[in-house]
């Protein structure tokens, strides 16, 4: 391995010797060991336990698990519960994302103007929303969506804010309440990063804040908006507490709602090998979009 | 603002009334539903429904907790306890060697170090929750589901943590400084406790911090592994109670006091450690 990359080097770098071998080691092998068993191996162990199917030895005969090939991923494409989960969680991405971000976006420029008084206030109330997990926020969201405890209830008793077609929208809400604020976070960190006397020129030239902020500003937070929203994207695919916690208070959330609701679901049948099928195709659909975006943003930004 | 700005004053006061609207409408979103929160944890069972939501009733939140601590032989005190040990001995522990190869991969030069890197770049795009299952199967196969180790163990790895090591260690720790000590005589272990370690210092409190809630939100794992009650952390207890309330009405109370109750720890630990983690917050996106 070591002598196969270094023939290929220039012949500078092959004659300087590796220096603190053992603290390298020492520094790495922990983390590398954690990384290997509960990162790679899974990874590798659900494409093995994908290509498996389960044969018996007639009706009443013991199951055994044999190489089944591409079988159940055959059986995943015509699973309509699976696509339908997929096609519903690119739905919320598509328009939760977009407006996450863009209220994250707007409240970070005015938090960076000059116009709000208070924002080390303002900056906190926004953040304390992600203290709160997921099936919390799912839980305490549920009662206040509730047509009978929520204490708006003049509007719930109006709306079903948990009927089938209004519920991918209210989960939506949740997520939108925890993530803004840290959204918000790190595209204001960002700002704040930048040298304020960029800004100097604009202004001599007579422009106002809203020309600043869309000149100057979000081009420059580019970066850190592309990351957010990777981020975004992964959480979208990944869907499952908020759901799963919903699913006690109505009945419009199925057992396949979300791609994770359905590999859950499909492994309690037993079905794992399915399961195991689907959370492949899952995790590589997660890399090569965010992959994909990140590449697409970029190319965009060296034009 | 100097007053440079071509805007006329009557202008500038319309922008700065409607952008404190914004700010003040966006916070009513944020906190009303904690606001909410909070006080039906100091209502009583019969006062949760029928009186008005957003302000107080009969103040009952001491009851409330006591009746919530007696429940169940104090499961729920069991349950904060191992969310604790989980996120905290885990967000510890996983910093720890998130730092220490972070630190490897920018301060030495060694084959094979881009390929870990982005190996563990990788790692950062495969969400959690995709291994959930096959890690299932995998601790199956040595009948060690359902046990503390089942989701201790596989919390303690962050990639993102390692990149974000990375990135603040080439940043802070100067080579020079390094060389210095090395002429010392330090070891290269000793030099990263003693010197590295506190030049990090933003960056690991970053690290921890993400983690530390990153295992205290996780669900699907201890969803997925865990069957006995007294091993479950907070999160997924109230999850169980929560879709129990269909059956036990009386434990509504709890949910509601379990759930105020949990979330107290996070936002005191971000406010108190927020001169920490605001820095380390942008690192991520310098590249």
């Amino acid at each position: 391995m070591s002598t196969a990359t270094a023939a290929g080097r220039p012949t500078k770098q092959r004659r300087i010797p590796v220096k603190h071998k053992s603290a390298i080691a020492i520094f790495i092998a922990p983390f590398a060991v954690l990384f290997s068993l509960f990162y790679l191996l899974p990874i590798g162990w659900a494409i093995y336990q994908s290509l498996l199917v389960v044969e018996r030895d007639g009706t009443f005969g013991k199951p055994t698990e044999v190489f089944g090939g591409l079988t159940q991923y055959v059986l995943v494409f015509q699973n309509e519960a699976f696509w339908a989960s997929v096609g519903r969680v690119l739905l919320f991405g598509a328009v939760q994302v977009p407006v996450m971000l863009g209220f994250a976006l707007v409240l970070a420029l005015l938090l960076d103007s000059p116009l709000v008084k208070g924002k080390k206030f303002f900056r906190l109330a926004f953040f304390v929303p992600y203290a709160v997990p997921g099936v919390i926020a799912a839980i305490m969201w549920g009662y206040l969506y509730s047509p009978n405890l929520s204490p708006f209830a003049s509007v719930t008793q109006n709306i079903d804010l948990l009927a089938p077609e209004s519920i991918l929208w209210s989960i939506a809400n949740v997520v939108t309440w925890v993530y803004v604020g840290y959204n918000m976070l790190i595209i204001y960190s960002a700002l704040l990063a930048i040298p304020s006397d960029i800004y100097e020129a604009a202004r001599l030239d007579g422009a106002n804040q809203l020309q600043i902020a869309w000149s100057i500003k979000i081009p420059l937070v580019m970066p850190a908006i592309v990351l957010t929203a990777i981020f975004s994207i992964i959480g979208t695919l990944q869907l499952l507490a908020e759901p799963q916690v919903f699913r006690s208070f109505t009945s419009s959330v199925s057992s396949t709602f979300t791609p994770n609701l359905a590999v859950y679901s499909t492994s309690a049948v037993p079905n794992v090998s399915l399961a195991a099928a689907m959370s492949v195709v899952l995790a590589l659909a997660t890399f090569i979009m965010s992959f994909a975006f990140l590449k697409f943003t970029q190319r965009k930004a060296d034009k | 603002m100097s007053t440079v700005t071509a805007g006329a004053p009557k202008e500038k006061l319309a922008s700065r009334a409607a952008a404190m609207i914004v700010m003040g409408v966006s916070t009513l979103y944020f906190l009303v539903p904690i606001w909410w929160l909070f006080i039906s944890s100091t209502k009583s069972r019969e006062q949760f429904g029928s009186t008005a939501g957003l302000w107080f009733a009969d103040f009952n939140l001491f009851t409330n907790i006591g009746d919530l601590i007696a429940y169940n032989d104090g499961v729920y005190l069991r349950w904060m306890l191992n969310s604790v040990v989980y996120a905290g001995a885990g967000a510890l522990l996983g910093t720890l060697f998130a730092a220490m190869c972070g630190y490897a991969l920018a301060k030495y030069r060694f084959p094979g170090r881009e390929l870990i890197f982005n190996v563990v770049l990788g790692g950062v795009l495969v969400p959690a929750t995709a291994l959930a299952l096959p890690l299932f199967l995998i601790f199956s196969q040595f009948n060690a589901t359902n046990t503390f180790w089942s989701v201790f163990l596989p919390s303690l790895v962050s990639p993102f943590g390692v990149y974000l090591a990375r990135i603040f260690a080439s940043a802070s720790v100067p080579d020079e400084l390094l060389e210095a000590a090395r002429l010392d005589g330090a070891s290269e272990v000793r030099t990263f406790f003693s010197v590295s370690r506190r030049l990090m210092t933003p960056a690991l409190v970053t690290i921890f911090l993400f983690q530390f809630v990153a295992i205290w939100n996780n669900f699907f794992l201890p969803l997925i592994m865990l069957r006995d009650q007294s091993l479950f952390p907070v999160t997924l207890g109230l999850y169980a109670w929560n879709s129990q309330v269909n059956q036990i009405p009386e434990i509504r109370t709890f949910v509601i006091i379990g759930a105020f109750l949990s979330i107290i720890p996070l936002i005191i630990a971000f406010l108190s450690l927020q001169r920490f983690w605001r820095g380390g917050l942008g690192a991520g996106s310098v590249k």
